[in-house]
């Protein structure tokens, strides 16, 4: 694997090596503190973000290596018309690894397609996230011990949320997975990730427009925030964003050892009350997204500790 | 009705019935200098009508272009006024510059001179996706 664009990119295999690189990071941190001495990160952010820009670039400077870039469109030479491609060749030029968010989808392959050195999608547009997903694995890891057998729901935008759609795609490749997908009609998973994914493989799957009819059967719960960036239309978001609000008392039902998660950030969705439930995983979820980056920086640059 | 005979050139035959003008658009058979006939819907056995395309130069066509178009079309290259050639279509894998994505999030739709490209995904119901956003033409 030279790029990380999607998922799929890693093998099974490959998720479980990175995962067994993270949990040894964090018993062993001092062993990775120089590990990427002399490397350059570049983390080109065409779109607004706290964690993910933040995270990395922290994994690289935790790695003993150095970052530079920007944290948006605007300070960037596409203010001035540069196109993607010509951005991307020349940062090529004097980083040894490129982390980059873009709004549009696709983004990365077009970044992939105009430099050798290594390119890791942080998201583009409401298409793919795979490094949110391995923050997610990694974090599904460190409180269940494995990655099968298990009832997963996902809630709120599950048509523009590409956390959701790259979690699915990993996922379904355990055995014993059943996913249960929460939304309102306009924004029910998109139905071309559910045949290539679920249905060509047989996966079990089901559709419910609310949280409460399932939450006793789940073993995680993954919410979602309603986003305003991805609507053309304002009414619409406005009229959609507080459908699934979490409360404490909505997880009374729920098991024991059920985690929460949430991409962050969130708006409204997850309730602070909720924060203090021991259930509640999504800023454990949010550190698991640096060690994660730091085990994929690793790999990547083909450094081994 | 009699077109005249070929000698050297390309015919393509089993064009389906209404497609052919479309096909002489995409191919840009309007710019050629030498003789075109589009002979539109032709008597056929097996089809019923059928369009045919004549071409009287012996040019290079784009066959994956041709196969998303009409994959039932036969490409029939003649030379010195015989048969010496005769290819059947299949859907072909991938489409580059025909086809443009319609997805106002995708990032042809922002970046310039990027060649629009759609991979099969699909070759029982003929889909297409976009090999950048994924979305279905």
């Amino acid at each position: 694997m030279k790029n990380l664009i999607n998922i799929t990119d890693l093998t099974v295999e490959e998720i479980d090596e990175l995962v067994k690189v993270a949990l040894d990071i964090i018993a062993n941190p001092e062993k990775y503190q120089d590990a990427c001495r002399h490397k350059l990160l570049a983390t080109l952010f065409f779109e607004p973000s706290t964690r993910t820009r933040l995270s990395f670039e922290s994994a690289m400077h935790r790695l003993g290596g150095s970052v530079v870039g920007f944290s948006e469109a605007g300070s960037s030479s596409s203010a001035k018309g540069e196109s993607l491609s010509d951005t991307v060749q020349t940062v090529g030029c004097y980083a040894d690894i490129i982390a980059m968010r873009h709004p549009k989808e696709g983004a990365p392959i077009v970044a992939e397609r105009r430099t050798d050195v290594p390119i890791i999608n942080a998201g583009d547009g409401s298409h793919n996230h795979p490094t949110q997903t391995l923050t997610d694995l990694l974090t599904i890891w460190r409180s269940k011990g494995r990655f099968n057998d298990l009832t997963i729901g996902l809630c709120g935008d599950l048509k523009f949320g590409r956390t959701v759609h790259s979690l699915v795609g990993a996922m379904a490749r355990y055995t014993g997975i059943k996913f249960i997908f929460i939304a309102p009609e306009e924004l029910r998973f998109p139905h071309y990730i559910i045949e290539s994914e679920l249905e060509s493989r047989g996966i079990e799957y089901r559709e419910v427009g609310t949280m409460e009819e399932v939450m006793p059967e789940l073993d995680v719960l993954y919410m979602t925030r309603v986003q305003r960036e991805r609507f053309f239309n304002e009414a619409d978001y406005i009229r959609l964003k507080d459908t699934y609000i979490l409360t404490p008392d909505k997880l009374d039902p729920a098991k024991k050892d059920m985690i929460v998660m949430h991409p962050l950030p969130r708006v409204n969705e997850i309730s602070v009350a909720v924060d203090d439930d021991p259930r509640a995983m999504y800023f454990t979820q949010a550190k698991n997204g640096m060690f994660i980056r730091m085990a994929l920086i690793l790999k990547m640059l083909e450094v081994t500790v | 009705m009699k077109i005249g005979h070929i000698e050297n050139g390309i015919v393509l035959d089993h064009i389906t019935a209404g497609n052919g003008m479309n096909i002489y658009n995409v191919l840009n058979l309007g710019k050629l200098d030498c003789a075109v006939a589009l002979i539109k819907n032709a008597e056929s056995p097996k089809m019923g009508k059928k369009d045919i395309i004549k071409i009287s130069t012996l040019l290079d066509i784009d066959l994956d272009i041709l196969g998303y178009l009409d994959p039932g079309i036969t490409v029939n290259v003649i030379r010195d006024g015989e048969v010496a050639e005769r290819r059947t279509l299949a859907l072909p894998q991938r489409v580059a510059g025909v086809i443009k994505c319609k997805n106002p999030r995708c990032i042809t739709s922002v970046e310039r001179e990027i060649v629009h490209e759609f991979k099969l995904v699909d070759p029982v119901k003929k889909v297409y996706r976009c090999i950048y956003c994924e979305q279905k033409v």
